[in-house]
């Protein structure tokens, strides 16, 4: 397989190094309603840069709603997001894409009657043709779903749901990014292809790719992680280190409602 | 109790699902694995009518039931969990499996075809189906959120209400595909225990397509594994699991250093030691 090609810098990373200690997205207090619905009670949340961060926790205590609202996909209601000490809260989702964020949401997303090319370039901020693509990152991305290379030109909605599953992270990782927001990216996917993306994280963490990460597959969460934070009813209940969640199977039992060296 | 009989689609020049021979018992559950693309899906939705085969016909209790429309293939006992959600979004969740359960009960009241809605009948069952649907609902642990509309349930819980609307329908055939995928995993043993419990009355035929392997090689009696739109393997599950083709195409252990081709077509060494019946 052929290995991640090293970045060229990210456009959209203007101060890379000079806060160090600062974390690169962070969250205060923030509170999402969607219609009637009171979703967000005041999420706080540091991202670390070069960090792969451990979104976890049961269904509807509002991972996926976290990552909307750092998207801007939902407004949040009160409360501050800062991404690199600057706040994005109420900018558009474009802008906030712009600035190096990418998202792979749970539904996928795909446009079904483009081709898998004309998605990927759709996701590359400064490519308008497949010839400006980087090939090497592409070379790159096809090793780790060689599917996609075998439907480059076809349209994306024939691809199987695995493979839509593919695309959705292949397009969030068509360029260098500041942060990728990633909902469930093993959903669906053969185990093969599980431990393809697991390397695939690893090398982006190692050219200090930031990454926010939903999963429910512990192999995964284990073998990537290094910070966690625990969701509960819309808040954040836990923050730490993964490793110390992954020795304290107590913690586990009381966060989680399980052990995770029992699915390991 | 289901078999098909060199079943196969062709899209255009590709064909997704190649002469696929395969006999379904009743009180076994059967894994379909297989990389993704292989065709699991698809090959469900050939059996559930969702997709007209070109070629090969699929049996249901011996009768051939391939030309027939997927609704008369449910009320024949087919029962399919699909492998992204399909509710109806604006109703609680009571009523998307209370309409299930309804569904159940007017067809076998009603064996002969749809005939007309029976006001009286509506009427009078509706607290019964109610009642069911609330049970039912507990079951995969939603009770408490019966009243919600499903647009407001998180993903991992309009998975487990699809499981639920199954179990209203009860069918013969249960296909379930990735029943578990975007599901926390304290929510996992929940629709684990509830497939267990179907398998322990030995009556019902179970098909599930799954890729976590402690899931499949813990609830199987047998694998069947697809790739590239045929069955490639069929058997007892250690067996399957420990060999090649499982092995290198689908688990990618063996020959795990082996460069994936970037212009390949994923077809890995040893994928056809065994082509259909």
């Amino acid at each position: 397989m052929s290995a991640l090609p090293t970045a060229r810098p990210d456009p959209a990373a203007g101060h890379l190094g000079q806060r160090a200690a600062a974390p690169l997205l962070s969250l205060r207090g923030v509170h999402t309603h969607i219609g009637a619905y009171h979703i967000l009670h005041g999420v706080d949340l540091e991202v670390p840069e070069g960090q792969v961060t451990m979104l976890l926790g049961r269904n509807g205590a509002g991972k996926t709603t976290t990552l909307r609202t750092i998207m801007g996909l939902w407004a949040a209601s009160s409360g501050e997001l800062a991404f690199r000490g600057e706040s994005i809260r109420g900018l558009g989702v474009p802008d906030i894409a712009l600035r190096g964020i990418a998202y792979v949401p749970e539904n996928m997303g795909i446009f079904t009657d483009l081709s898998v090319q004309e998605n990927m370039l759709l996701a590359a901020r400064g490519a308008r043709h497949a010839q400006q693509l980087d090939q090497a990152r592409l070379d790159w991305i096809f090793g780790l779903f060689p599917a996609l290379h075998k439907f480059w030109l076809y349209p994306a909605g024939k691809l199987s749901g695995g493979q839509k599953q593919m695309l959705a992270v292949a397009r969030a990782i068509v360029e260098p990014r500041s942060l990728i927001l990633i909902d469930e990216p093993s959903k669906g996917l053969a185990p093969s292809i599980v431990q393809n993306l697991i390397r695939a994280f690893g090398e982006l963490k190692r050219q200090r790719t930031t990454i926010l990460l939903v999963e429910q597959n512990v192999a995964m969460a284990r073998a990537l992680g290094d910070r966690v934070a625990v969701m509960d009813d819309g808040r954040v209940v836990h923050a730490g280190a993964m490793a110390d969640l992954a020795a304290d199977e107590a913690l586990q039992q009381r966060l989680l409602g399980l052990s995770l060296g029992a699915h390991a | 109790m289901l078999e098909t009989h060199d079943l196969t689609i062709r899209f255009g020049g590709h064909v997704a699902v190649d002469r696929v021979s395969c006999r379904f018992e009743a009180g076994t559950l059967t894994a379909i694995v297989g990389p993704n693309g292989a065709g699991k899906t698809t090959y469900f939705n050939l059996i559930s009518g969702q997709l007209p085969a070109t070629e090969g016909r699929v049996t249901l209790d011996g009768e051939d039931i391939t030309s027939l429309p997927a609704p008369l293939r449910t009320r024949r006992g087919l029962g399919r969990a699909f492998q992204l959600t399909q509710l109806f979004p604006n109703l609680s969740a009571q009523e998307n499996v209370r309409l299930a359960v309804q569904a159940r009960e007017q067809g076998r009241g009603r064996a002969g075809g749809w005939g007309g809605i029976d006001f009286w009948r509506v009427w009078s069952d509706h607290g019964a189906w109610t009642d069911e649907a609330l049970h039912i609902l507990a079951g995969v642990r939603l009770a408490d959120k019966a009243a919600l509309p499903v647009a407001a349930l998180p993903h991992g819980d309009q998975r487990k209400l699809e499981v639920a609307l199954l179990m209203a329908l009860d069918p013969k055939v249960y296909m379930f595909d990735e029943p578990t995928a975007g599901m926390s995993v304290d929510e996992v043993p929940v629709v684990l225990d509830l497939i267990r419990s179907l398998k322990s009355r030995r009556d019902r035929c179970i098909l599930l397509v799954e890729h976590k392997m402690d899931v499949v090689s813990e609830l199987s009696d047998r694998i069947v594994v697809l790739h590239n739109g045929q069955l490639v393997a069929d058997g007892e599950p250690r067996a399957v699991i420990a060999s090649p083709v499982v092995q290198q195409a689908y688990l990618g252990l063996a020959g795990d250093e082996e460069p994936v081709p970037a212009g390949g077509t994923a077809t890995p060494a040893g994928a056809h030691e065994r082509t259909h019946r």
